[in-house]
């Protein structure tokens, strides 16, 4: 079918008026973090400048990034992977057997307004001396990405078809080894979308690592946080730590867009 | 068939038993404490073991003007951002449902705002927002328009809050749309064509209504999550100014890890629950009456 040029024409605009809106916070950051503070806080704002690398020095060199990076990375991938380990099973076994009780339950996680549960665990973990401590962060984490594992993984599970394991029963598998073997290595694009969609939520919580950790294992939002209050806001430099903190998440959702896009729409739209 | 051993016998307890245990310490055993230390006095400052007073805590709560200010702010926030969002949303995806180069490209950017860090989208924010060298006030100048003060004036700190969740969460609203769309059924478009149906009443009264279980559950989640706001709040105004911005979680925020007033916090630790719960219902509803 062929559209009038005009209709396309409008159509263009409209893109435009949308894309656009989203876009500008990014490149704003992105052109901010080049910039020098006499560029910044010039009057009109600038968008042509000369790019200088000063701020990324700072961040790199003077407040050490890499080490809350670091943190930040082992926090994330650690409680994403035990995640995955407690969430699969539970997962399958809600699928198969219909458990929806169940499903709930462990979905209640991810309504819950995280701060219910953050008193108490500040006052535990403060007595086991477990304050600054990976295992405390991990084990926080794991809350917010337990519940987008299971949410994600059964009814991904449930769309595929059982005769898969039951072929692979009858010709003696248990049924544990048919999940892991057979099911498991077909659920790939499932296991990408819950694996993506809980690490970005993981790395981006601001909240939990705010409270339960402190300079050894400061995550990356807590880091941007502190200098956005100690530096007379730097702004630049301020802008290239939001670049650093950022850049995983959205390298990670190009990368896997349709997967990102499919975990997002669970659970409002059917199949 | 093998002989069942003694986990594929109990397959069904023992595949999400170690899910369960985990839910159960970390989340079940804290609120029950929360719970628990909203009928206390608890104060970590005051060097005083906790004694057990009863409703004193909540009624203390209720006559403290933060906390029910703050209560107001939750649902002015919410229901501000979230109304805005679910018609802006939904408009966006009428508008992109349809075929056309970089599609894909434009469906990646609308995920942007969602994936990226709350906290550093705050920041970004906040430059926008200065009010002597932000961009914002420079456009108001550049129109002759009245400058304004934004997050630093307790008149437009609320709206100003709202409008970058609007930035962050509409997006999400039209993915899901969208991906509701691409789900209907086509008998209904082809009948209505036959009927000569224009594009109006095909939108109101065949595509809207189809769309409206995904649209409600979307907003309603979306409302959950509005409800529980921190990051943006806590790194754009921490509150202020003075105490203009706070909601719930916040001024809670601030009870627990700043006055360490923990009784008192509880209290208002119940009360965001409830509300949150109550909404949480509200979707469960909503899928099984349309059964999703």
């Amino acid at each position: 079918m062929q559209r009038k040029p005009i209709h396309s024409i409008l159509f263009g605009i409209m893109l435009l008026l949308i894309i656009i809106p989203i876009l500008f916070p990014f490149i704003w950051m992105l052109m901010s973090s080049f910039k020098t503070q006499v560029d910044i806080i010039s009057w009109p704002p600038k968008f042509i400048f000369t790019p200088v690398m000063q701020n990324y020095e700072r961040v790199f060199i003077e407040q050490d990034f890499l080490h809350y990076m670091k943190n930040s990375v082992i926090v994330s991938v650690v409680s994403v992977f035990f995640s995955l380990i407690l969430g699969l099973p539970a997962a399958y076994s809600i699928a198969r057997y219909k458990q929806n009780k169940l499903s709930v339950f462990i979905l209640v996680a991810r309504l819950m307004p995280g701060i219910s549960f953050l008193m108490p665990w500040y006052i535990v973990f403060s007595r086991l001396h477990l304050m600054d401590s990976y295992v405390a962060l991990i084990l926080s984490h794991m809350l917010i990405a337990l519940p987008l594992v299971v949410w994600v993984m059964a009814p991904y599970f449930d769309s595929v078809p059982r005769e898969l394991e039951e072929a692979a029963m009858v010709d003696g598998l248990t049924q544990q080894s048919a999940f892991l073997k057979i099911l498991l290595p077909l659920s790939g694009p499932g296991v990408v979308t819950a694996t993506t969609l809980s690490f970005i939520f993981s790395w981006n919580n601001f909240m939990f690592s705010q409270v339960l950790s402190q300079q050894k294992t400061r995550t990356l939002p807590i880091a941007v946080y502190n200098f956005l209050s100690y530096v007379e806001v730097d702004w630049g430099a301020v802008m290239a730590a939001a670049v650093v903190i950022m850049a995983p998440a959205i390298i990670l959702t190009m990368f896997f867009q349709k997967y990102v896009v499919k975990g997002l729409t669970m659970g409002a739209v059917k199949g | 068939m093998a002989k069942q051993g003694f986990l594929e016998k109990n397959l069904r307890y023992l595949f999400p038993l170690p899910a369960v245990l985990f839910v159960i310490i970390l989340m079940v055993f804290p609120v029950v404490y929360t719970f628990f230390l909203s009928f206390t006095d608890w104060s970590l400052t005051s060097g005083k073991p906790l004694s057990i007073v009863g409703l004193e805590s909540y009624l203390k709560v209720l006559k403290e003007p933060r906390f029910i200010e703050s209560l107001g702010r939750t649902f002015y926030f919410t229901f501000g951002a979230v109304i805005v969002e679910m018609v802006l949303g939904t408009v966006l995806a009428l508008i992109l449902n349809r075929k056309f180069k970089g599609q894909g490209m434009v469906k990646t950017l609308l995920l942007l705002p969602l994936v990226a860090t709350p906290v550093a989208i705050g920041i970004v924010w906040n430059l926008f927002y200065d009010p002597t060298i932000g961009i914002l006030n420079y456009v108001l100048s550049v129109l002759k328009l009245p400058q304004s003060g934004w997050v630093s004036d307790a008149r437009t700190v609320m709206p100003s809050l709202i409008l970058v969740d609007i930035w962050e969460w509409t997006p999400m609203i039209t993915i899901i749309v969208l991906a509701g769309l691409a789900g209907l059924p086509s008998e209904p478009y082809e009948s209505a064509r036959v009927d000569g149906a224009n594009a109006r009443q095909v939108l109101f009264q065949i595509t809207l209504p189809m769309l409206m279980p995904t649209i409600l559950t979307a907003v309603i989640l979306r409302a959950i999550d509005a409800l529980k706001t921190y990051d943006i709040i806590y790194s754009m105004t921490g509150g202020g100014p003075g105490y203009a911005s706070e909601n719930l979680n916040v001024l809670a925020f601030k009870y627990s890890f700043e006055y360490f007033r923990m009784g008192q916090s509880a209290v208002m630790l119940v009360f965001l629950f409830a509300i949150v719960m109550l909404f949480s219902l509200m979707v469960m509803r909503v899928r099984s009456i349309f059964e999703l």
